[in-house]
């Protein structure tokens, strides 16, 4: 009866959806009215600010947390309403590094793996083939509690894995790794991505992972979807293809109003001595910008010219970098002192 | 269906034995703990009171009261509860047993042997410190066998008809270690479904572990069944410990029997079952890793002392007794004192055992309720 059901059941448009999907903690909207859609096999990233709701979502769409109103769906399965076959076709991996450290690499993911039925042949065959493409073949058996972070990461990825799940949930995966675990993950995913028709959905504070990684970008601030478009296209909108980055010898009075007026200058913003030029055209900009400073005796202290990044996206669509405003502890932070629920 | 579910339970029971056998430092703790109770609580307790210091004023000086003195000094030197200290001066011997040099005063008035001599009741005066009733109980029966002896020295009273009651005890004498013996391992139980069922359940909880299963396909079922079965397993076998190396300690005799080891794994089993439902009851809603430790002592306070484990339950005010009656420590304590202490068979704990099994029924049934399958 269930087999034949999902036989039958036609391959939805979308590999995720979510409509209006909202979360309410007491009083505080941590997730508002939140609707995309993600494609089969798309990476779709989740960038934002601490405490914009990104774990929040992802619980949501993982059956982990009952939305407050909107609907998610995996699949073409809602989340609430068939959430056991959810669970069936998702892998997550929480923000949390979740996987029991008293126990070897082999025998986390054989627990779980049991989790869901799979039978002993298919199992041990699963479990060698994901150890070998997370690169832990040789710690097999080593306890996890000797196994770096990054290690870690991999391992949590493989086991996620197990199930063979259609969707894919990564809840920043490489904080806290350093620079070359954070490569050897991104070439990991890249690799799975390739291998298995999995749709990924993961979120970060690297602009530089959500760039070289996913297919499209969602930024969140505030429970509330501010951007979402591929990496590319985010970049060509906010003003201006390249960032001057320019510090003088002095600021005379009015001086933002004539690097304002400089050919090709979208926008301009003044942080202390140093000004961040948005420019249509970086270079055209630049020698105008220094007759600008000689005609008025001002010398070029600091200069340097870049393309736009994720990052100046970010900055430009959630305001600033660093969000500091008292509120209650995020759940991820909080987990270990004090969580009510 | 079912088939399947048993074997995600298996797989969470398997986790955990298998983090057990890796780290077993708790739960070594949860054994070793209670076996030190036993034995601090077993010797301290249970020895004889001795060499109390007993100030003896004697006004009298005459023969009777020379013939009492002397029996003073046959106790200090026998059963050694007190050691007599001589006194001349009544006061005197009043500000020390105030300032605490002395543990009590027998006064010997001036008329002792006049009395004694013309036949009437003489009358000694004991005064004690009875800020410690321990040391004032034992002299004060110490001191009135005393007096006995010395009566039943005189010619036969004219008053004969005096009753006497004849004591016959059922079972060989038990030393107070093994009276405690009951109390230690169902408390090795506790301590284990404490830590298993309290301080490790929560802190996989707080460090997100649950979060990973509960994205499984795992039910409510599954959870409940595999978390419980888990903590019982590992109580039971903390319980088996205790029951064999305590009985050794204690000196129980036959300890070892085969048909006795049985009844206990039973006892065992259900005690585990019901304080490990009660664990999770109690646990099932906290995700803050600090209140499992904090509720420890407290919990093992008002349970374990209102059972009877340590002093009997029919010296408890009324207030206490409501404790006694709900808390399934008093009906796990009663079954191994009978099993222990009288070898039972378990029909004669039949009400202990149907006790514990609707209190793991009904606790079980309230945690279900509560349980959240999301976060
Ligand atoms: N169980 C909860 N009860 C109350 N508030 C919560 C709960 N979980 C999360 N919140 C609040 O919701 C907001 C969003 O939290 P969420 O964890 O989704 O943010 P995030 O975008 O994942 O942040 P981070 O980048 O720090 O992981 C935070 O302000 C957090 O305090
Ligand atoms: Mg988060």
């Amino acid at each position: 009866m269930a087999v034949s059901a999902s036989l039958s059941f036609p391959r939805p448009d979308y590999a995720v959806e979510a409509e209006e999907l909202t979360k309410v903690f007491g009083d505080f909207v941590a997730v508002d009215r939140l609707s995309f859609t993600v494609g089969h096999g798309e990476v779709f990233g989740l960038l934002g600010p601490n405490g914009a709701g990104k774990s929040t979502l992802i619980r949501m769409l993982t059956t982990l947390v009952p939305p407050t109103s909107g609907r998610g769906r995996i699949v073409g399965r809602d989340v609430v309403a068939s959430a056991k076959e959810v669970r069936r076709s998702i892998g997550v991996i929480p923000q949390a590094m979740t996987s029991d450290l008293d126990l070897s690499a082999v025998e986390n993911m054989s627990i779980f793996a049991k989790l869901y039925n799979i039978p002993r042949d298919r199992r041990r065959k699963i479990i060698a083939r994901l150890l070998e493409a997370v690169d832990l073949a040789q710690w097999a058996d080593k306890p996890v509690k000797m196994f770096s972070g990054g290690m870690r990461r991999r391992l949590e990825i493989a086991r996620g894995l197990v199930n063979q799940p259609k969707v894919f949930f990564l809840d920043e995966p490489t904080t806290g790794l350093d620079p070359v675990s954070r490569v050897s993950v991104w070439e990991m995913l890249a690799r799975l991505k390739k291998e298995a028709d999995l749709t990924i959905i993961m979120t970060t504070h690297y602009m530089d992972e959500a760039d070289k990684l996913c297919d499209r970008i969602a930024i969140v601030d505030h429970g509330k979807l501010v951007a979402l478009d591929s990496p590319l296209k985010l970049k060509a909108s906010v003003p201006g293809r390249n960032v001057i980055e320019v510090s003088f010898s002095k600021v005379p009075d009015g001086w933002t109003d004539v690097l304002e007026s400089l050919p090709e200058v979208a926008e301009v913003r003044a942080e202390d001595n140093v000004f961040r030029i948005a420019s249509h055209n970086g270079s055209r900009t630049t020698v105008a910008l220094m007759d600008a400073a000689r005609s008025v005796d001002v010398a070029i202290a600091s200069l340097s010219v870049q393309s736009t990044t994720l990052d100046d996206v970010f900055v430009h669509y959630t305001g600033r970098q660093l969000r500091d405003a008292l509120q209650a502890p995020s759940a991820s932070e909080s987990r270990f002192l004090m969580r009510r629920e | 269906m079912m088939k399947d579910a048993w074997s995600r339970i298996m797989a969470l029971i398997e986790r955990d034995l298998r983090r057990f056998r890796r780290s077993p430092t708790l739960m070594v703790v949860s054994m070793v703990f209670p076996l030190i109770q036993l034995v601090v609580l077993g010797y301290a307790f249970g020895g004889k009171i001795k060499n109390l210091n007993l100030g003896v004023v004697d006004q009298d000086y005459r023969e009777p009261a020379v013939r009492l003195k002397g029996m003073l000094n046959a106790v200090a030197a026998n059963a050694r509860t007190f050691k007599p200290i001589p006194y001349y001066d009544q006061r005197r011997a009043m500000r020390d047993l105030r300032d605490g040099k002395i543990d009590g005063v027998v006064n010997i008035p001036p008329d002792f042997s006049r009395y004694v001599l013309s036949g009437a009741d003489p009358r000694v005066g004991l005064i004690v410190d009875n800020t410690d009733q321990f040391s004032s109980s034992a002299l004060t029966a110490s001191l009135t066998e005393l007096l006995q002896a010395y009566h039943a020295k005189r010619p036969p009273p004219r008053r004969s008809h005096v009753a006497t009651l004849a004591v016959v005890e059922v079972y060989p004498y038990v030393p107070y270690i093994q009276f405690l013996l009951p109390g230690t391992i169902v408390l090795a139980i506790f301590v284990s479904c404490m830590i298993g069922g309290g301080i490790i359940y929560i802190d996989d909880k707080a460090r997100g572990l649950h979060e990973g299963y509960l994205v499984t396909p795992l039910t409510k079922f599954d959870l409940i069944m595999g978390f419980n079965l888990a903590g019982a397993i590992k109580a039971i076998l903390s319980g088996l410990v205790l029951v064999t190396i305590g009985s050794l300690i204690a000196g129980i005799p036959n300890p070892l029997a085969p048909l006795r080891l049985v009844r206990m794994l039973a006892l065992v089993a259900l005690t585990a079952l019901a304080l490990v439902s009660m664990m999770f009851l109690i646990m099932v809603r906290v995700s803050d890793p600090l209140v499992p430790r904090a509720i420890f002592g407290v919990l093992n306070t008002v349970l374990f002392f209102p059972s009877g484990a340590v002093y009997p339950i029919n010296a408890f005010p009324a207030w206490m007794k409501i404790i006694t009656v709900i808390d399934p420590f008093t009906y796990a304590v009663d079954g191994f004192k009978s099993l222990v202490l009288k070898n039972t068979g378990l029909a004669a704990i039949s009400g202990d055992m149907f006790f514990l099994g609707i209190f793991t029924l009904l606790a079980m049934a309230a945690a279900t309720r509560l349980f959240k399958r999301d976060l």
